[in-house]
């Protein structure tokens, strides 16, 4: 029998907020978390803004003991504290270093779009090329590896189910959240801690820099720099970070007496075959229609039943067609499409991060019965203004907000690669 | 350099990777790094470059196999300072 799936723990480190209230609040506020970024202007990067979580090194310092600090690069030390977040807000206890015991009724999905690059960048190619390779040291590979970061919070948490990273792009952090979730309901797992952590690095902005595909037109003026479904949106704003979640069985949420947020109901992963309009850096919009469809079967939601969008929405020439896609899956006519919104408004595009930070703000949308603003679209762009009233310029609460019982998250990313999750209140 | 000023160091680079800080206590030549430190032994690689740092020796990788005390290290470093 399938198991269902909630959600008992959250955990953030994000460009405008550190841990989940501070996360929240800033949700609640449209508090941006975008900077100019002191090695995008050295590098002389066409753009200069990025989403950087700040203090993060003080933090990993009062949480971890030396050994792990000198092994975790920014990517680890992000999912390293969301994940230790998550563990613990789902009540369950994060293990000694030396107590030999091992969760094997736990694991986790644990995504990364480019992974280590600033391990890379900063130590392994300038010291093989200077002829120096025995000074990466030991810790070079565990930081450049893909898997990397999942192999990272299984040591801390001492997980002994399925441990994997997986890797789809900027839809990698919602498709970890469907896999753990998968693990779940087939009864392979009682637990799955999930989600997507991305690095801090001038040098995988650089590649995207020279793609052309950074907003540079609002480098003096940095939290207006990304503009999601604006008319004047330039491009997106890369942005760093982790989400992450505990997945549980409502059986085990249950016998543990935890509170439970929300239900992870169902999803969906395609790809477009970069073809019918799709390619390598663009969506094909009849898969992402098919995706989105495709969580609702999966989750036996009407797209009628759908109360509020959580959109990948990057600020870029995606987005019209994004919003169309979205009317098209749920049947919406001009006017009748649910409140969308854009976190990247606020912390820029978290790459393989995006996903899953969006997905935490998506679930303490639905939890607390607020959909954030979606900021700097004041000037919507004009293939979108058939919906534009369903943009949320300042924060919409209930009872303002007519319902908000079903949400759905998705992501997109480069390979014409789409995930969807539907998301709904928990009730039993 | 005396021998025990280089194991007051080699001590103090050793600390951040020791997992029975416990042992620190009673650490002494014969304490053996793997065993009673319960140092990784993967780390032994930053340990062996932070003594090249601090001591501003070379220590060939060969060298490195011969290792397994606190004593080790320091005749090993003492022979090169």
């Amino acid at each position: 029998m399938n198991q269902r799936v909630v959600v008992t723990g959250l955990g953030v480190i994000a460009p405008n907020g550190n841990g989940i209230p501070e996360f929240e609040l800033a949700l609640r506020k449209g508090k941006s978390g975008l900077r100019v970024e002191e090695s995008m202007v050295e590098a002389k990067l066409g753009c200069h803004v990025a989403g950087v979580p700040q203090g993060v090194d003080e933090l990993a310092a009062a949480s971890f003991d030396e050994d792990l600090l000198l092994a975790m690069n920014s990517s680890h030390r992000y999912v390293a504290l969301a994940s230790v977040e998550a563990w613990k807000s789902a009540g369950l206890e994060v293990p000694a270093p030396g107590d030999d015991a091992v969760d094997w009724d736990a694991g986790g999905v644990i995504g990364t779009g480019v992974g280590g690059m600033d391990t890379m960048g900063a130590r392994v190619v300038p010291l093989v090329d200077a002829k120096k390779a025995r000074r990466i040291g030991s810790t070079g590979v565990e930081q450049v590896m893909a898997s990397g970061p999942s192999a990272r919070v299984s040591g801390i948490l001492a997980l002994g189910n399925h441990v994997t990273t997986n890797s789809s792009a900027c839809a990698t952090g919602v498709e970890a959240i469907a896999l753990g979730a998968d693990r779940i309901r087939r009864g392979l797992a009682k637990r799955m801690i999930c989600g997507g952590t991305e690095g801090a690095s001038v040098y995988t902005w650089a590649g995207f820099d020279a793609m052309r595909v950074l907003c540079r037109k609002f480098n003096d003026d940095p939290e207006k720099a990304s503009r999601p479904m604006s008319a004047s949106a330039g491009g997106f704003i890369a942005g760093a970070g982790a989400g992450m979640v505990v997945l549980e069985s409502e059986e085990s949420a249950t016998e543990r007496g935890v509170e439970i947020h929300a239900e992870i109901a169902g999803s969906a992963m395609n790809c477009g075959g970069h073809r019918m309009g799709g390619s390598m850096t663009s969506p094909n919009p009849e898969s992402v229609r098919r995706c989105i469809r495709g969580a609702l079967a999966d989750a036996g939601v009407a797209p009628s039943e759908v109360d509020a969008i959580s959109g990948h929405l990057t600020a870029t020439g995606a987005d019209p067609k994004e919003v169309a896609a979205w009317a098209d899956a749920l049947e919406r006519k001009p006017g009748e499409l649910p409140p969308i919104t854009a976190t990247k408004s606020m912390i820029g595009h978290g790459l393989g991060a995006a996903g899953a930070m969006e997905a935490i703000a998506a679930l303490l949308m639905l939890k607390g019965g607020f959909v954030h603003a979606s900021l700097n679209c004041e000037d919507v762009h004009p293939e979108i203004e058939p919906w534009a009233n369903s943009i949320p310029h300042e924060l919409l609460e209930l009872p303002e907000l007519p319902e908000l019982r079903t949400l759905v998250k998705a992501g997109f990313g480069f390979g014409d690669v789409n995930a969807a999750l539907v998301m709904r209140r928990y009730e039993p | 350099m005396e021998a025990t000023e280089i194991q007051e160091k080699v001590v103090k680079i050793l600390t951040p990777y020791v997992k029975d800080q416990d042992a620190l206590a009673t650490v002494s030549g014969e304490t053996n790094i793997l065993e009673d430190l319960k140092v990784n032994s993967a780390r032994l690689v930053d340990v062996v470059l932070a003594f090249e740092d601090a001591f501003d020796i070379e220590i060939a990788d060969e060298d490195v196999d011969e290792v397994n005390t606190v004593g080790d290290c320091v005749r090993l470093i003492g022979a090169k300072v």
